[in-house]
């Protein structure tokens, strides 16, 4: 069985995560998804450390060829020498539970690179905490020094969205002919693009939505040095790919010159905090078993009940608990 | 109440019949095929009213050749009983064939081995495990000789059941032909050679679709003005049922298969019945008994008519459908082996009651491993004695006029043609499969099925019904494939290579490189490599240096 | 048993067939498990490398072309040599019973042969990586 993590192992574990032990960030990665509280401890010991690696995020609707996208700009990357890290997140079943992770098939050609480390992540419910546990496990591929780590999310809920955003730079993946400019905006993701790509050039439809996506961005108003750009490509065949990983590269150099990353960064971490406090208070509100039971026993007395005076009650108990026996 | 039949001209008999049959009970909730299709209680002239019998059905030999390609069939000639096989080395499988020709088969078919059939050599890194153990290994033109040594080419019919690397292997087999003394127009069998079912079905690729759809219709083009007794492709739905399609997807896929190959060797410049009297077709025969022989009958007409009026056929040989049937491995089950014995018998007796002009029969043994001799024997008795002694091979077509059959080919065409639209409107079968679909297709009807398995909706003796406890799986033999296989094989290989001529191999392996940047025809270029002792490997590398390997589309 | 299992399906060797495999990744989905599906023609080497970055619990490997004896084997060696010893090697295919025991005293865990229900699997896994995860807690 899996030896478990004590915390002396618990510091052992990210010395060979900063030796870049393939084993180790793993394990680490799997402590950050099941948000066990060793994990934070071991954050606080190595958070100094982080924000060497370049964070991207990938994401749009589904179709796009995002997978094959990743893949391609990996293999440019790791032609020039650079390490990678790859989170694909895909989403749980509302139904079972279960999820299949479908993307790192879909990147056979990095199969036994040692220079790209790829990890499967499942959405895991609504309240599973998606983008902590995000964030934490591509810190855990900056601690173990990867330069450059790219996080592929499908663009279709508010926590793909968030995701993406929280990286450095994000791309908005489209194609044509999916109905895609409509899905995207809808989920937000048209704000969030620092760039726009649109794959699958080969396909009829292409100088239509190129223009539609234009025309969007006029719409917002944007002074032209801030507009996003919108490139395209063709991942299959390996088009575009070099010219999009250059104007990446590019932009991530502009914005760290003019202090624009820094300012990202900032925004990235205040929103951070916020949601781990956010999700604190959440879990220990409802630890307190009184809370949950009272609500349970109102919902069982049958509707209608006031929503807001029941909250206000809940409240109140919860304020007023009797703290922990020390 | 389900499927029951809308009445017939003689309404009160019907509805008397109807109404008491409402107070009997069914002893199913619902009664389906195994592909889930529901089946009518019962089926009456009301059903095939309106048939226009002489242009639907017809007669034998006769457009749209629903009863049978040839006027005669089994009156005329019995099926050819051709059991595939091969295992271990060119000489072990050289015996079994020996074996087989003894007792009565009368055409060849061989198996070859997984490295084989991905255009590995035995002595390649991911060939470690493998050779030999679900096919004969054969790695140069050396293994073929080996292989049909002490059996004349000429005299008689082999099948090869290879995909991606076909027109290899193929020119090996003629290479050894030749060196039998035997002109190229003597020689007479099939090459599998169905590319695109292994995108969708097998996997067993290597190339992406175009460059590999190039190499189809050189074979082809090759069998049409060299070799005119060869059936240079089997198109094949029976690793589609496999996969787990239903009935009327594997028959779809497969017609839609061929007509693929037909339209990409028209674009080629050639006349359609140029090679159209060489297509010949393969298909499974599963456990639903009706379902399969309507299947049967309904191929035969839907490829009639599209052949004639959709790319202009005018000689009758060009519209005929002939097929091969393999009885349906995955309805064999490990549990109480010789129940296989009795699917295999009844799969069987469905291809000849649909008309097959050759037909594989199952070994009981094959779930658990390649078959031993006895269980290939009573494979082989078990046409043998469908031929002799069941009186079905005494008449021609005796289902055709069944309400119930008629009725059940008449839908299987309705459901192959929504499928057909369905593919046109993705843009054919390449853009199809490029894109997935059919992979997913299958990949639905295969978990559906399974999960029908599980509940008990669907059922398997021995499985899922009348499980014997404490089962013994032991109780027959079976056939072990040991590492001096693949020692022998390798160590064969080493002397290949010591010996040949290094000089001969480079100018092949050259001319198969310059040939596959052009656009020549590249059978004279293998035949080339085959004479001088390449390796099955060395040529393939080229090619994949060339083409391009292939990976699959996301598949979920 | 909070925790989803992580299971990694994959196809060693050069066998095509997918079927089952698909099959079993679709089903343990649906059970509730992080399936990844490590696809086709893949080599032990790889198979193990994706264990190990993706830290699955259980590897399912499906082997329908008779080199099991070669291919299991070699997935539980590299693992035990990557550090994941601890990893369920679980899987199926045309494996007779007799290898199916040489297997396990090799260092797989059950596998399951033609005609094995999902059922049957999915319990097996659960139960299985249930003992796991105790045992590891307990220590």
């Amino acid at each position: 069985m899996k030896p478990p993590v004590t915390s002396t192992a618990g510091a052992e574990l990210v010395a060979r995560v900063r030796a870049g032990e393939e084993l180790a960030c793993a394990r680490l990665m799997s402590l950050a998804e099941r948000g066990d509280a060793r994990f934070a401890a071991l954050h606080d010991g190595f958070f100094r450390d982080l924000g060497r690696a370049r964070r991207l995020g990938i994401t749009g609707p589904p179709g796009a060829g995002k997978s094959t996208l990743v893949e391609a700009l990996a293999l440019h990357w790791r032609a020039q020498g650079r390490t990678l890290g790859i989170v694909a997140v895909d989403p749980t079943s509302p139904f079972s539970g279960g999820a299949l992770l479908g993307d790192r098939v879909r990147m056979g050609r990095l199969a036994l690179d040692k220079g790209v480390f790829i990890r499967s992540m499942a959405t895991r419910g609504v309240f599973g905490g998606l983008a902590r546990a995000t964030d934490d496990v591509v810190d855990v591929l900056d601690l173990a020094g990867r330069h450059t780590l790219m996080i592929e999310t499908v663009g279709v809920g508010q926590s793909e969205v968030d995701i993406a955003r929280s990286a450095d730079l994000t791309v908005v993946v489209l194609h044509p002919g999916g109905g895609d400019t409509i899905q995207a905006m809808k989920a937000g993701l048209m704000e969030v693009a620092d760039l726009y790509l649109v794959n699958k050039a080969d396909l009829p439809g292409l100088d239509r939505l190129v223009q539609q996506l234009q025309d969007i961005l006029e719409m917002r108003e944007l002074p032209p040095d801030q507009r996003p750009a919108i490139l395209t490509s063709c991942a299959t065949d390996g088009r575009g790919v070099a010219e999009l990983a250059a104007a990446l590269d590019a932009q991530l150099e502009a914005r760290a010159r003019s202090g624009l990353l820094a300012r990202r960064r900032a925004e990235n971490f205040e929103r951070r905090v916020r949601r781990l406090v956010d999700g604190r208070l959440r879990h220990e509100v409802w630890e307190v078993e009184a809370l949950g039971a009272l609500l349970a026993e109102r919902v069982a007395q049958g509707l209608p009940q006031a929503a807001y005076g029941l909250s206000d009650e809940i409240l109140t108990l919860y304020r007023n608990r009797r703290p922990p026996e020390c | 109440m389900s499927q029951v039949p809308t009445g017939t001209a003689a309404p009160s008999l019907f509805d008397r019949w109807r109404e008491a049959y409402a107070k009997a009970g069914e002893r199913e909730a619902a009664f389906e095929t195994v592909s889930s299709a529901p089946v009518k209680a019962m089926a009456t002239p009301a059903d095939v009213a309106g048939t226009d019998w002489e242009r639907e059905v017809g007669y034998p030999g006769q457009f749209p050749y629903t009863r049978g390609p040839y006027v005669s069939m089994y009156r005329g000639k019995l099926w050819t009983m051709r059991q595939f096989a091969g295992f271990g080395t060119a000489k072990d499988t050289n015996a079994r064939y020996k074996y087989l020709l003894e007792h009565g088969q009368d055409g060849l078919s061989v198996a070859f081995d997984l490295p084989t059939l991905m255009g590995y050599d035995g002595d390649h890194p991911r060939a470690a495990g493998e050779v030999g153990r679900c096919g004969v290994a054969v790695s140069s033109l050396k293994d073929m000789e080996t292989l049909f040594d002490g059996i004349a080419l000429r005299d008689i019919t082999t099948s090869m059941t290879i995909n991606s690397p076909a027109a290899i292997i193929w020119a090996m087999y003629l290479v050894t032909g030749q060196k039998q003394g035997a002109k190229l127009a003597d020689l007479g069998g099939t090459t599998q050679n169905d590319i695109l079912k292994e995108y969708i079905a097998q996997k067993e690729y290597i190339f992406p679709p175009q460059p590999s759809m190039r190499l189809v219709v050189d074979t082809m083009e090759f069998a049409a003005r060299n070799v005119p007794k060869w059936h240079a492709i089997s198109v094949s739905g029976y690793h589609i049922r496999e996969a787990g399609s239903t009935a009327v997807q594997e028959l779809a896929f497969t017609l839609a298969d061929g007509f693929a190959y037909v339209e990409a060797a028209m674009e080629r410049g050639l006349a359609v019945d140029d090679f159209a009297p060489r297509l010949s077709h393969f298909f499974n025969s599963h456990v639903d008994f009706f379902e399969e022989i309507a299947k049967f009958r309904a191929a035969r007409r839907i490829y009639a008519k599209r052949m004639r009026d959709t790319y202009g056929a005018k000689n009758p040989r060009s519209m005929q459908l002939r097929f091969h049937t393999q009885t349906a491995g995955c309805s064999l089950t490990a549990q109480q082996p010789l129940n296989n014995i009795v699917r295999t018998t009844w799969e069987a007796l469905a291809g000849v009651l649909g008309g097959t002009q050759s037909l594989h029969t199952n070994s009981m043994d094959e779930t658990l491993a390649l078959p031993t001799e006895l269980a290939v024997k009573v494979a082989l008795r078990t046409q043998q004695l469908l031929a002799y002694e069941s009186g079905v091979a005494n008449t021609i077509d005796p289902l055709a006029g069944s309400w119930f059959i008629e009725d059940l080919t008449n839908q299987m065409e309705k459901g192959a043609e929504e499928i057909f639209a369905r593919i046109a409107e993705l843009g054919g079968v390449v853009a199809a499969l490029e894109k997935g679909w059919f992979q997913r297709e299958i990949g639905k009807a295969a978990y559906k099925y399974q999960r029908e398995l599980e509940t008990g909706r669907q059922v398997i003796v021995g499985v899922n019904k009348f499980v014997e406890a404490d089962e013994d799986d032991h109780e027959i033999e079976v056939l072990k494939i040991t590492e001096e296989t693949e020692r022998e094989c390798l160590g064969n290989l080493a002397t290949l290579r010591r010996t040949r001529s290094a000089a001969k191999v480079k100018e092949a392996l050259d001319r198969i490189r310059t040939d596959a940047r052009g656009s020549v025809n590249m059978m004279p270029a293998f035949m080339q490599g085959a004479e001088a002792y390449c390796t099955l490997g060395e040529m393939v590398d080229v090619l994949r240096e060339v083409f391009g390997a292939w990976r699959e589309p996301a598949v979920f | 048993m909070d925790e989803p299992i992580r299971v990694l399906i994959a196809k060693p060797g050069l066998d095509g067939h997918d079927r089952g495999a698909k099959v079993v990744a679709s089903a343990l989905r649906d059970a509730g498990m992080e399936v990844i599906y490590g696809g086709l023609h893949q080599t032990p080497e790889a198979i193990v490398e994706m264990a190990v970055q993706e830290d699955v619990e259980v590897v399912g490997l499906s082997v329908l072309s008779g080199a099991h004896m070669h291919l299991f084997p070699r997935v539980v060696e590299l693992l035990a040599r990557a550090g994941a010893g601890h990893v369920l090697v679980t899987g199926g295919g045309i494996i007779p019973a007799e290898d199916m025991a040489e297997l396990q005293r090799r260092g797989t865990g059950r596998l399951f042969g033609p005609g094995a229900g999902l059922r049957e699997l999915v319990d097996y896994i659960r139960a299985e990586i249930s003992r796991r995860r105790t045992a590891a807690r307990s220590n």
